[in-house]
């Protein structure tokens, strides 16, 4: 059988945070009343016209400059024409043959483009089912229309579903570092679509790919990735053929629908849309892009280093992960210059990385993480009453000290609960007593897992030991 | 020339609902302008940039100021249909 | 002097205003009784308000037509289409705003061919105008009404719009003046828009100062609009200019075959008389200008067939819903709401833009469109104005070319060109051909309207042509 590889692109929208939309001024505010921020042009009412955002073609200038692009001198807005109803005019204002960037790169992933364009509005569909086929009317809501988005398109060098997430995650960090947008998956500030095919390894030319839209987390786009690659492994090692569309990913079921399988093939018809001038993009433009350039991920991934001693890996599983980053940082502040800066690290990256998706509000507070490490580190707690504080902390806040004081989560050790606790496994197990007595190094394991059991996880595994050890050669 | 077939195309594209008869008289219609207009095809513009505008050839921007919007019952008062909130549109996905 | 006060022209008006020998009320009121007179079908819309409301600008209140596709808060604005029957906008067009600021306040909106395609006015939804000359013939179009009801005394000025000579010809087959002006020096905010690369508002009026007076008023760039510039020059008063020197240019490929032998001689003796008056009249050749019309009617309804795209029953205007889904009420709404021209126009300019299509068609048009404005540019080296017939014909009889369309577009053979590259021309009566007006085409380079101005003014002053045939009594 052929092996087959997966070759992966990536189409982001980001929703730049601009205080007013892309070609009018209405402020892109969400949660408001529906159609409560509208004007002629964001309603595409007869006669109103479309003028540029200054600020917003100085967020896709930071964008490009953030990920290595060339900077188009002259850059032109086309009109994508097709009708839907969440598009009042009947075509959006996008970038077609001479976009805002070009070219670019990004941990390993080649950026084919940047260009600037305008949000839809929000379709309603008013079904029980909710959803578009068969919904019995649909209620627009111009309130999003208009709003700025910035379409980043990588060429087709990812080639795992793991790596869509991560790279993904760095993007993101790239953009939120740069302050130009929200980027929430969840509100769909950020949203990303993946163009997916297979090939045999070895082979250059490009199979046959799928679009995968609506992944609107970065757990889906792992998983709807991952779904759609073995979709089409299947279909083609049983002999079938990939087939162009766009599909859906349900992270529910876990299953993919084609979207417009039956819709004939667009024609958009792109043209120079003739009520805006080329953009002339001057060097006054591009240094004020340049000077409000912050540290960007690979700068911060070498601080950490060289900062804290962190290995290279771990700074940049860190500085990738702009949360994470954040986190450590101000962890690693409130913990100061005495304590050891890698443990924070390790502890974020693992056990906060693990319990914590990414973009989520439910997180740990620095200074919490910093008092528990702050226990962990003077011995007061074990390491697993430590996870099990963390979890309360993600879950319902707190303080960390007041968790080990009310549930009673203070190490066990040298005082006469820790003995008695030894005493009563020696008395339940008698047998591995005698066997650890007799030199039997295994049958110490499951007299530590009583006292364990017994503590709650309290004491430490090493001074267990050595009490079992020193009752067992005193009787 | 366009045939019955590009009509029905364009015409879809365009959402123009057309007619049987409509359709022979655009294709003759439309024939007979593309002749016309055919005449561009004999230039050699080779070399020449096309203008999509004529006298200013870069713009200007606006600056990101927000300007009050419209009162929603002024949004909605010309639509054919609204629930009070938002215009009402026909189901996207039934029909044609 | 309440009558007689609507046979002066606007700048005599203004200063009758100025000296206190007219009251603004009074203006309003013989404007109003005239604007009632209207047997020609030239005004969709006629305010009933006693007093009109303005600033106190210049303009000296007096009152304006307007094109019915400029957008009036409140007033119908329907771009003579069914699609837009009674539609009232939220908002107003910067340059009606503008004059009314100025002290020229909305009196009557005027019918025009639907989204302003057409030469005739025939395009109309809501029936064709009138020519006052010959109420059976057509007054020209797009901006028909305004120009009919201009000639006919129903206004004193009015607003039309030109993309491809909807004001010029109109002008010319109505026997009044016309500008053109430079692309981009009057916003386009709230004209509801055919070619967006194309349309110009400007002036319709009696005479060459009054169409200076609207222009100066009107010009200037508009936040609102990303294609709008600020005029280099300011616009000056209008003075005839001495002539003396001046360098016309006619060119061959403009003035000869498919004018009309009446037209020719109107035009002939026009250049006569510039040269009784110093200038010098050569030939200049524009080798590109034949295939302007051919660009124009690809990259016209190229821009069309999109700009229309948002007629789409969902926030204004008709719906027509059949029952079947969201596409099936597009489908029947357009078709039901659009007139046969525009839904034509909106075909080709869908198939021009189409995949496989754009660069035979729609790509190859922006290319001429290049060397249309660079034969100008060398022209201007030559010359400090050409000058063309405005039509090759006098006003044609209603129905007799609305059969073929292409006959009808070539109407537009003269205008077209200034209208691609942008240029500023302005057409004026210089005589009768079977007692029927004859327009004078005098065309500049970008900006140049203070130059185009006076080199009319300078020949109106020497035609002294009478439009008074077409006053309704
Ligand atoms: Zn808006």
């Amino acid at each position: 059988m052929i092996e087959l590889e997966p070759v992966i692109g990536l189409e982001i929208h980001v929703q730049l945070a601009t205080k007013t939309k892309m070609f009018c001024g209405c402020e892109p505010v969400f949660g408001e009343n529906p159609n409560t921020r509208t004007c002629p042009v964001c309603l595409g009412l007869p006669g109103a016209l479309p003028v540029i955002n200054e600020r917003a073609v100085d967020f896709g200038l930071r964008l490009g400059l953030a990920l290595g692009c060339e900077l188009a001198n002259r850059s032109i807005f086309h009109r994508k024409n097709y009708f839907y109803a969440d598009l009042p005019k009947g075509y959006q204002i996008s970038q077609f043959d001479e976009p805002l960037c070009s070219g670019g790169f990004l941990d390993g992933v080649r950026i084919h483009r940047v260009h600037l364009e305008e949000d839809a509005a929000k379709l309603v569909h008013s079904s029980s089912s909710g959803r578009i086929q068969g919904a019995d009317s649909s209620v627009v809501d111009f309130n999003r229309g208009g709003t700025p988005l910035a379409e980043i398109v990588t060429e087709p060098d990812i080639t795992s579903a793991a790596q869509a997430r991560e790279w993904l995650s760095l993007l993101r960090t790239t953009v939120k570092s740069l302050g130009i947008s929200d980027v929430s998956m969840e509100e769909g500030s950020l949203r990303c679509d993946a163009n997916i095919s297979l090939r045999p390894v070895g082979e250059t030319t490009l199979g046959t790919k799928t679009e995968l839209k609506n992944m609107n987390s970065f757990r889906f786009v792992e998983k709807g990735i991952e779904a759609e690659i073995e979709r089409q492994r299947e279909l083609i090692q049983s002999g079938g053929t990939v087939v162009q569309e766009t599909l859906h990913f349900d992270p529910r079921s876990g299953s993919l629908t084609a979207l417009r399988s039956k819709e004939e093939a667009h024609d958009y018809r792109y043209f120079p849309e003739p009520d805006l001038l080329p953009v002339a993009v001057g060097p006054e433009m591009i240094k004020a892009a340049q000077d409000s350039l912050p540290e960007l991920p690979a700068a911060r991934a070498s601080r950490y280093e060289e900062e804290f001693g962190l290995a290279s890996e771990l700074a940049q599983r860190l500085a990738f992960n702009g949360d994470l980053g954040d986190l450590f940082e101000a962890t690693a502040a409130i913990c100061g210059a005495g304590s050891d800066a890698r443990l924070v690290a390790t502890w974020v990256n693992g056990e906060v990385s693990s319990r914590v998706d990414e973009g989520s509000d439910q997180t740990v507070e620095p200074e919490a993480l910093a008092e528990l490490l702050g226990l962990l580190e003077d011995d007061k707690i074990t390491t697993a009453a430590a996870r099990g504080i963390l979890d309360t902390l993600i879950e319902h806040g707190g303080s960390p000290a007041d968790l080990v004081e009310s549930q009673g989560l203070g190490k066990v050790g040298g005082g006469d609960e820790l003995s008695a606790a030894v005493d009563a496994a020696i008395a339940s197990d008698p047998e591995a007593a005698a066997k650890v007595a007799a030199g039997e190094q295994k049958a110490l394991g499951p007299l530590v897992g009583l006292v364990m059991k017994a503590t709650q996880g309290r004491a430490d595994g090493g001074e267990v030991r050595a009490l079992i050890f020193s009752k067992l050669a005193d009787s | 020339m366009i045939d019955r077939s590009e009509v029905l195309h364009i015409a879809k594209l365009a959402r123009l609902s057309i007619s049987d008869e409509e359709v022979d008289v655009l294709a003759a219609e439309l024939s007979g302008i593309l002749d016309h207009v055919e005449m561009i095809s004999k230039l050699n513009l080779a070399g020449v940039e096309p203008s999509a505008h004529s006298v200013a050839q870069t713009g200007w921007l606006r600056p990101d100021v927000p300007h009050q919007s419209l009162a929603r019952e002024k949004a909605l008062d010309q639509a054919p249909a609204t629930d009070g909130e938002g215009f009402e549109v026909p189901p996207p996905g039934s029909g044609t | 002097m309440s009558t007689d006060s609507t046979k002066l022209s606007v700048t005599e008006t203004v200063a009758a205003v100025a000296s206190g020998l007219l009251s603004k009320a009074e203006l309003h009121a013989a404007w109003l009784d005239r604007a009632g007179l209207d047997d020609l079908n030239a005004l969709s819309w006629v305010s009933d308000s006693p007093e009109l409301v303005h600033g106190d600008g210049p303009l000296g209140g007096v009152p304006l037509g307007v094109k019915d596709l400029f957008c009036t808060e409140g007033v119908p604005s329907q771009s003579g289409s069914k699609i837009l029957e009674g539609y009232l906008p939220p908002y107003t067009a910067t340059v009606v705003e503008a004059l009314a600021q100025a002290g020229a306040p909305l009196i009557a909106k005027t019918h025009q061919d639907e989204f302003a395609m057409g030469s005739s006015n025939e395009n109309c939804a809501f029936g064709p105008v009138l020519n006052p000359w010959d109420r059976g013939r057509v007054p020209g179009g797009s901006s028909g009404g305004s120009a009919a009801a201009v000639a006919a005394g129903l206004v004193p000025w009015a607003l039309g719009t030109d993309t491809g000579g909807s004001i010029r010809q109109p002008a010319a087959l109505c026997g009044v003046v016309g500008l053109k002006p430079t692309y981009g020096s009057v916003s386009r905010y709230g004209m509801i828009a055919f070619a967006s690369s194309l349309d110009q508002a400007g002036p319709i009026t009696r005479t060459v100062a009054d169409a200076g007076l609207l222009y100066s008023q009107m010009t200037g760039k508009d936040p609102r609009d990303a294609t709008s510039v600020e005029h280099p020059d300011s616009v000056e008063p209008v003075v005839p200019m001495d002539l003396t020197g001046v360098r016309l240019g006619v060119p061959e490929e403009l003035t000869g075959e498919g004018v009309e032998p009446g037209v020719r001689e109107a035009f002939e003796a026009t250049l006569d008389l510039a040269r009784s008056l110093g200038a010098t009249v050569a030939p200049c050749p524009l080798p590109h200008a034949p295939h302007a019309l051919s660009a124009y009617y690809l990259i016209a309804p190229a821009e069309c067939s999109s700009n229309l795209a948002r007629l789409d029953g969902v926030r204004f205007g008709l719906r027509v819903d059949p029952d079947e889904g969201l596409d099936g009420m597009y489908g029947a709404t357009r078709a039901a709401g659009f007139g046969p021209e525009v839904r034509r126009r909106i075909m080709l300019g869908t198939y021009a833009l189409s995949s496989g299509y754009y660069d035979a068609y729609y790509g190859r048009a922006q290319r001429v469109r290049t060397l249309i404005s660079q034969d100008f540019d060398s022209a201007f080296e030559d010359f400090d104005a050409i000058v063309t017939p405005t039509s090759p014909s006098v006003a044609f009889e209603l129905g007799s070319k609305t059969a073929d369309p292409l006959s009808m577009y070539l109407s537009d053979f003269c205008t077209v060109p200034m209208s691609l590259a942008g240029i500023p021309a302005i057409s004026i009566p210089n005589g009768l051909s079977d007692g029927l007006p004859v327009g004078f085409q005098i065309a500049g380079p970008a900006f140049s309207e203070n130059r185009i101005l006076g080199i009319a003014a300078a020949l109106e002053d020497g035609l002294k042509f009478d439009g008074s045939p077409a006053w309704i009594a």
